[in-house]
């Protein structure tokens, strides 16, 4: 990688999301490795997130780390009014790697400026969250058995939704084809499609969500749409049943088809898409732990065995 | 065209040593003055002329400065607002080199990110941009990457 900290998807090449994906395929088959004996890694988390911080922490315990840090910037410093920079240099005195949340934008490119030690940025703002991506990817091969020449259907919101948006970046070297099905308020920004075209990948945008383009599909990744995105509650009404996923439009889909949500849903997959074996959305937050404890040895320079 | 009208429209003096900044879009005129921070300067005898018929863009304003000559630092601040300026050097009542203004490549401490959100706006810091599109005067914020057309840039 471009930094030893990972801030943002697109610093890693497409050798280094090779190399960490199969250091994440040895954490499944062992994640129990004792590779940071010794070592403190603090999560800073200056925004709630359960999910992520747990896996963070998990993801540290399984290599033997200790964990320090705080789950609610409320009770620290940074409440009295402390800069960012004086509370990551005066952590950086006591451990070995940051990861952080954080909910104003570039608080960890800032971060990974002021200190000598790693920092993982596990969130910052609208605007970046790596190790969500990494796992993506894991996902991805790991039920596809590769990563090329995938097609590869997101859904519901593709304005804001910034996991649709690194995982376009992180699937960049692999040849994908893409389609967005959004509604015409939440469709795919102009920014992400000229990403595409500059790097020659293909996409194709609907507002229907149909099993003829389910049925074209690898991947089929969804995710929220939430009523406070929109200008027209109107509009809102009018599309929120449209982009739910249903067992029922899964009846021709391709046997290798896997759908993925970053979590948590809410109502845009049916439950009873739950028994499915082409759902994978709970095994895929499972490969979190893996991607993590990958991503945490990369930035350290530990090797894996 | 006579003498008698050219002199007529001679309307500012020429100058023996300094700057002429010309072409300078008439809306972003006193942008480009503050920017080069002439409210500051003493000694320099200023001239400041604003709305003259021009060619290229409709109407034009136009910056005379005595014994002043710019560093390309100074210069690439005003290429942010008004791209298309140029600068005469002069010598001796000669225009001895005319020079065209650059945005360079990043832009340190000078502008304000747009988005309220962005780390910069909240932590006493430098703003850091990337110019990502030299013709357009695009710029993205190095920290919360949001992109930024020129007509939106806000100078600190």
């Amino acid at each position: 990688m471009k930094s030893k900290s990972l801030v943002s998807i697109d610093q890693c090449s497409k050798e280094d999301i090779l190399r960490i994906l199969d250091n994440a395929a040895k954490f499944e088959e062992n994640p129990n490795r004792r590779l940071l004996e010794g070592k403190v890694a603090a999560t800073l988390f200056f925004e709630p997130s359960t999910r992520t911080r747990l896996s963070f922490e998990t993801a540290v315990n399984r290599l033997g780390g200790r964990v320090i840090g705080f789950q609610d910037a409320s009770t620290t410093s940074s409440s009295k009014g402390e800069t960012l920079k004086d509370t990551i240099l005066m952590v950086s005195n006591y451990a070995d790697l940051i990861i952080m949340r954080h909910y104003l934008e570039g608080a960890a490119r800032y971060a990974s400026e002021v200190t000598q030690i790693p920092i993982i940025n596990a969130g910052d703002g609208a605007n970046q969250h790596p190790s969500q991506t990494m796992l993506d990817l894991y996902s991805i091969r790991k039920t596809q058995g590769k990563l090329e020449n995938l097609t590869i259907t997101m859904v519901g919101d593709l304005k804001y939704g910034r996991t649709v948006h690194s995982l376009i970046v992180g699937m960049s070297h692999f040849n994908p084809t893409f389609h967005f099905v959004a509604p015409d308020e939440l469709r795919m920004p102009d920014e992400q499609k000229n990403f595409c075209d500059k790097h020659g990948l293909k996409y194709y945008e609907h507002t229907d969500f149909t099993e003829d383009i389910i049925n074209q599909s690898d991947i089929l990744y969804m995710t929220r749409v939430q009523r406070e995105r929109f200008t027209d509650l109107e509009e809102y009404e009018r599309v929120k049943n449209v982009y739910i996923l249903k067992n029922a439009m899964l009846a021709n889909s391709k046997d290798n088809l896997r759908i993925l949500h970053p979590l948590p849903r809410v109502n845009e997959i049916a439950y009873d898409v739950d028994d499915n074996p082409k759902a994978y959305y709970i095994q895929q937050a499972r490969n979190g732990l893996f991607a993590r404890q990958a991503i945490i040895c990369e930035v350290l320079g530990i090797s894996i065995d | 065209m006579s003498a008698a009208k050219n002199n007529k429209e001679l309307q500012v003096a020429a100058i023996e040593n300094g700057t002429v900044i010309d072409h300078i879009p008439s809306n972003q005129l006193f942008k480009v003055a503050s920017l080069l921070e002439l409210d500051k300067m003493e000694g320099n005898t200023i001239t400041i002329a604003n709305n003259l018929p021009s060619k290229k863009c409709g109407f034009k304003g136009m910056i005379k400065i005595s014994d002043k000559f710019f560093n390309d630092d100074e210069i690439s601040r005003i290429a942010l607002v008004a791209p298309n300026v140029i600068l005469n050097i002069i010598r001796n009542y000669e225009v001895v080199e005319k020079k065209r203004v650059a945005l360079p490549d990043e832009i340190i401490g000078l502008v304000k990110c747009n988005n309220p959100k962005c780390i910069t706006n909240n932590e006493p810091m430098p703003t850091r941009f990337e110019v990502i599109d030299k013709e357009a005067g695009t710029i993205k914020c190095h920290y919360c990457e949001r992109k930024i057309n020129k007509d939106d840039i806000i100078i600190k």
